[in-house]
């Protein structure tokens, strides 16, 4: 092996990787608060009394989790424009990844909900509190602290898989990254550090998450 | 808190009237032709074998459950009419549960203002000396920063108390609020209620402290297979009970105890 690292060709990019990873971070944000209110909004949908609502979402739920994402977004990308709404392609992307992560987060989300004992539902009722204040109030904010794990590993998930959104030439790292390797052909240095790049990103997010957690779910319990 | 002690009870329309009520859980039937009434001031303890329709009974009182025949008037409203009798009643109503069912990410002074502010629309400054001083008044003030996991279970159950007189109801119901507290907590919870019970609230309480249903109660009712089988004075009921089946659940729960 006689190859020799190079990383000029990173070096020189490194503004724009930089900037790039903001991009990244921009759609992953956007797409997760998307995820949480299509997650949240679907787990009130999914108890809906009204069954053809509830079908919808099983069926929103089975359509997303059994496809692959990259037909996902390149079918939202392609097919917006058919429905009369021209998108660029980074609200696209924040679009697809909210969709996609919101499918996931309401089957973790329900799984939350249904952890809450029965006996919280009934006493809020008894204290005359209406069915959807008792929702917000009372069982939201533990059903979220009981799943919030498995949430926010799904949001790394999505945070990671933006790099999907450079199918479509959505500004964030990868995309970049493909440029500066083609025109370089340094694709072991780009590669390399935009892999460092990602774990650093995912990093960050974990402790935000961690400070998340310790702010608003940090209340004792049994 | 008005004392209701002194209302006439002769002229008075009951506080409670449960009619001819049926409830079945699928085909399963776990009432029977519930006849009751309850007078304003008024303390009932229910009391029965385990399965025989106790907790479905007042239970129903405040809507936690359908029933599929009869009918339930709480001061004046009867339940089902329109949706908005069911908000009615459950303001009115105060319910204390056998787990408590605090709300584990509120403080205590949370859990109390919770449902006044958004059931009742209370300003916050009023709800929390409402709840001040409901905490005070079950001895637990000193506590209500804390977060329920924080507390012992004879704290937490009275803190539930506390919570439901925050909504300043007519009515109080307790589904054995002392069975799942280790024993040397359900005095505690006990003298809330005897007191409680002083200031002339009417009470519904399911529970087996037959030392309680001889202090406060005015009747005692005993439920078999969802129907109400004998209801007597608490004198008459544990000295002289008429039926078969009350002498047998009389038997086991003074030997258990
Ligand atoms: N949600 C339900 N679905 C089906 N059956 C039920 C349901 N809740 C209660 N039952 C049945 O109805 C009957 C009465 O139950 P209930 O809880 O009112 O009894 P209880 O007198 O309070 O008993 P315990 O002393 O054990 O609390 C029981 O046979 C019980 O199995
Ligand atoms: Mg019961």
């Amino acid at each position: 092996m006689n190859y020799t690292l190079d990383f000029t060709p990173v070096i020189n990019g490194l503004p724009s990787l930089l900037a790039a990873c903001l991009g990244t971070l921009g759609l992953a944000v956007g797409g997760m608060v998307l995820a949480i209110i299509i997650g949240i909004g679907g787990v009130i949908l999914r108890d809906s009394p009204i069954r053809p609502v509830r079908w919808l979402v099983k069926a929103f739920v089975e359509l997303i989790r059994n496809t692959p994402f990259l037909v996902q977004i390149f079918f939202i990308y392609f097919a917006l424009p058919l429905a009369g709404l021209r998108l660029d392609p980074t609200p696209t992307a924040i679009i697809a990844l909210g969709i996609n992560g919101g499918a996931y987060a309401i089957e973790i989300i329900r799984g939350g909900v249904q952890s809450i004992s029965k006996g919280q539902v009934e006493a809020g009722l008894a204290l005359g509190l209406h069915k959807s204040q008792v929702f917000r109030l009372i069982v939201l904010k533990p059903a979220l602290r009981a799943i919030y794990p498995s949430l926010t590993s799904q949001f790394i998930l999505l945070t990671l898989t933006t790099s999907v959104a450079s199918a479509i030439a959505a500004y964030e790292l990868t995309s970049v990254a493909q440029r500066i390797e083609s025109d370089s052909f340094r694709s072991f240095e780009v590669y390399g550090a935009v892999t460092l790049f990602y774990l650093v990103m995912s990093w960050l997010l974990m402790s935000i998450f961690g400070l998340i957690q310790s702010r608003y779910f940090s209340y004792p319990v049994k | 808190m008005t004392s209701l002690e002194h209302a006439s009870p002769a002229t008075e329309t009951p506080m409670i009237v449960m009619e001819h009520v049926d409830k079945w859980y699928g085909e399963f039937k776990a009432l029977t032709d519930i006849n009751l009434a309850v007078r304003a001031g008024e303390k009932i303890v229910l009391c029965g074998p385990s399965g025989s329709g106790k907790s479905t009974l007042i239970r129903c009182i405040n809507h936690l459950e359908i029933y599929q025949k009869g009918a339930i008037r709480v001061e004046g409203i009867t339940l089902g009419s329109d949706p908005g009798t069911i908000d009615a009643v459950r303001r009115e109503v105060g319910m204390v549960f056998q787990n408590f069912n605090l709300f584990p990410h509120l403080t205590v002074l949370e859990n109390c203002t919770l449902a006044p502010m958004r059931s009742l629309r209370m300003s916050k400054a009023k709800a929390e000396a409402t709840a001040r001083r409901l905490l005070d008044r079950v001895k637990i003030l000193e506590q209500a920063e804390k977060y329920p996991a924080q507390l012992s279970g004879g704290q937490q159950q009275r803190v539930a108390i506390a919570r439901a007189l925050c909504m300043g109801p007519k009515v109080m119901l307790f589904d054995e609020p002392t069975s799942a507290l280790d024993p040397e907590m359900v005095k505690e919870v006990l003298d809330t209620m005897v007191a409680l019970a002083e200031e002339g609230m009417t009470m519904i309480c399911v529970t087996h402290e037959m030392g309680f249903a001889r202090q406060v109660a005015d009747r005692v009712i005993f439920m078999a297979s969802g129907e109400i089988v004998e209801e007597a004075p608490p004198e008459v009921f544990f000295s002289n009970p008429s039926h078969e089946r009350t002498k047998k659940f009389l038997g086991e729960i003074l030997h258990r105890h």
